[in-house]
């Protein structure tokens, strides 16, 4: 009863206009509005953030195409050279675009802010089927899965991998995401010990050779994959960002998603199979990297604090561009150590990820 | 209403022999109203609950709401019809009150919100006196002022039947009458027909229309509260000693 009247006394100023929060604003009715964005303090720290990253963006891509360039500005030679380079840019590019959608997007479908696809074999898979041909063909082998036809069978075969494993484990009798990363974990590791053991019997010649294509390299990519992992990225991707409103209600988990009507183990097995297609693009360029779509996806969530997958998947690019971009800048001209750049990225961005983390306090 | 016929529901291995069955439940609830699943722990009302959301799915049998069947309709279509709330809500993304609130519009504007939306939005916040708490974050706010998110979430979701599977739980005496008045208010003055499973048997006797008791997987008992409120008919239902006394505000059941 006590509730009822306190209700009745609070409605008219329910309707003239909600409390305000902060102290000291006009008294002016605010506007109810729901959205991505809940303040105007939010909406400024957002796009404040994302200029921020987009001018550093362009700072570093900048960097990498004139830094250090022997020929004088203008001529004919300085853009050749800053033509070349454009190819280490555009590497960088779908590099961080297919794990920054990838990793998210992943993360959203298992409702797991800790793992990253890498979790699911995917990389494993990669570095076996790399060793296995050094492996058996000596060092031959390495051409062997060099080439168009090559890297194309190599990405269908990790997209196989994963959506078999999906579909087997999310719509048998098992339909849990649990297993399914449990088993991922164990195919992994299995992949793993068979690379290591096959690594341990190579000649020391063999073992370097096929150490170089294991470590994520920019500068060492396969850029003549490029004009068919551009649109294959582009294409997944967008099928994403179609999908991001149903991203946004997946990820608040399988029974409040069926409840708002969708289907959630569909979305999953759909969001997974595309996944699958970045990673393996990602992976096929310039080989595992193992901690940048983590690292980049945290970050995201914190700076962007939204559930609308349209604000964290831009954030999340323009937070891993900014990172790749400047690790790669300054290994090369500060360090002349270009090869190394996971390094750069694990140190600083390990780094930067602790602050934020403690900082804040939640993931 | 809402309609089933025959569902059953296997759990365990089968061919195993110790198989746990629920039903075959053969029930109609009616359409309006607060109807209260109440039964002994393992009774099977939050699987019938679930099942009726087509949050888990049917083994044989036929579930319809309101004309429709939860199995085979588009799972979008029964997103308009009926809107569950499960127990246990956890959520990884960092959500407001409002913003909460806001998905249970999704089945009408796909995540678009337009004026309407916002208006139910507003008018379901207001309803669970949420309005001065409609900007703080999830994990800024106390159980039960969580749990009265969650339901206003689904009052948003705007559908006819709303299906709560014990939202009393965590929740204390205050708490606990002030959702059931406003579960009250929301059959009452927004016609929404309502089924909830609920653990006190007192809870259900002075705030529900219709009681429905389970045991076993399967249905025992269905009547009004004055029906089931008798010693011999709870007893047999809880296998526990229960005497009804006449309280102050209706009958009352004394089991310690």
């Amino acid at each position: 009863m006590t509730a009822q009247l306190d209700r009745e006394r609070r409605t008219p100023q329910v309707s003239a206009g909600t409390a305000t929060t902060s102290a000291g604003t006009t008294p002016a009715p605010r506007r109810r509005r729901s959205g991505a964005i809940t303040t105007r303090r939010h909406g400024l720290r957002c796009w404040g953030v994302m200029a921020l990253l987009g001018g550093l963006s362009v700072f570093f891509t900048a960097g990498i195409l004139s830094y250090d360039n022997p020929m004088p500005f203008g001529s004919d030679g300085y853009w050749l050279i800053a033509g070349m380079r454009v190819e280490t840019v555009l590497v960088i590019g779908v590099v961080v675009f297919c794990q920054a959608m990838a990793t998210m997007a992943f993360q959203t479908a298992t409702n797991n802010r800790i793992i990253t696809p890498s979790i699911m074999g995917f990389e494993s898979l990669y570095v076996a089927i790399q060793t296995g041909a050094v492996f058996f063909f000596g060092i031959a082998g390495i051409t062997l899965v060099t080439g168009l036809p090559q890297f194309l069978m190599q990405a269908a075969a990790m997209v196989l991998f994963a959506t078999t494993l999906y579909s087997w484990l999310l719509s048998g009798r098992f339909s849990n995401i649990h297993i399914m990363l449990l088993v991922g974990v164990v195919i992994g590791g299995g992949l793993g010990s068979l690379s290591t053991f096959m690594q341990r019997v190579l000649t020391p010649s063999e073992f370097d050779v096929l150490t170089a294509r294991l470590f994520g390299n920019i500068g060492n990519a396969r850029a003549e994959y490029l004009p068919y992992a551009i649109p294959i990225a582009l294409a997944a991707a967008g099928a994403l960002w179609w999908r991001a409103r149903r991203l946004d209600v997946v990820a608040l988990g399988r029974s409040t998603a069926d409840n708002l009507g969708v289907n959630h183990r569909r979305e999953v097995m759909i969001i997974l199979t595309l996944v699958s297609v970045l990673m393996a693009m990602s992976t096929s360029l310039v080989g595992p990297m193992t901690f940048l779509g983590f690292l980049v996806a945290t970050l995201a969530y914190q700076f962007a604090d939204t559930y609308s997958h349209r604000m964290l998947f831009p954030m999340a690019m323009l937070i891993g561009y900014t990172v790749l971009a400047g690790a790669y800048f300054i290994m090369r001209n500060i360090f002349y150590a270009q090869g190394a750049v996971t390094l750069i990225i694990e140190l600083i961005g390990g780094v930067v990820f602790l602050i934020v983390l403690m900082r804040k306090g939640r993931l | 209403m809402i309609s089933l016929t025959e569902v059953t529901k296997n759990y365990g291995a089968a061919g195993a022999g110790d198989t746990v069955a629920i039903g075959p439940v053969s029930v109609d609830i009616p359409a309006g109203g607060i109807t209260a699943l109440v039964g002994p722990n393992g009774a099977g009302k939050s699987t019938i609950l679930t099942m009726i959301g087509r949050l888990l799915d049917v083994d044989s049998g036929r579930i319809e709401v309101a004309g429709h069947d939860v199995v085979n309709s588009p799972s979008r279509t029964i997103a308009k019809i009926l809107s569950i709330l499960r127990q246990e809500n956890h959520f990884v993304t960092r959500l407001t009150v409002r913003q909460l609130v806001g998905f249970g519009r999704y089945p009408h504007s796909q995540g678009r919100l337009t004026q309407d939306d916002e208006r139910h939005i507003s008018e379901a916040i207001d309803f669970l006196d949420l309005t001065a708490l409609e900007g703080r974050y999830l994990d800024q706010l106390s159980g039960g002022q969580r749990q009265r998110a969650y339901v206003a979430m689904v009052l948003a979701q705007d559908t006819d039947y709303v299906l709560l599977d014990e939202p009393l739980n965590n929740l204390d005496m205050q708490h606990a009458v002030q959702m059931m008045q406003q579960l009250r208010r929301a059959a009452d003055e927004l016609g929404r027909t309502i089924v909830i499973v609920l653990h006190d048997i007192n809870f259900a006797a002075r705030y529900s229309d219709k009681i429905l008791a389970m045991k076993n997987g399967v249905v025992v008992e269905h009547g009004t509260p004055e029906q089931i409120m008798q010693d011999a008919v709870l007893s047999r239902v809880f296998d526990t000693e229960v005497t009804v006394i006449e309280g102050p505000r209706g009958p009352l059941a004394v089991y310690y």
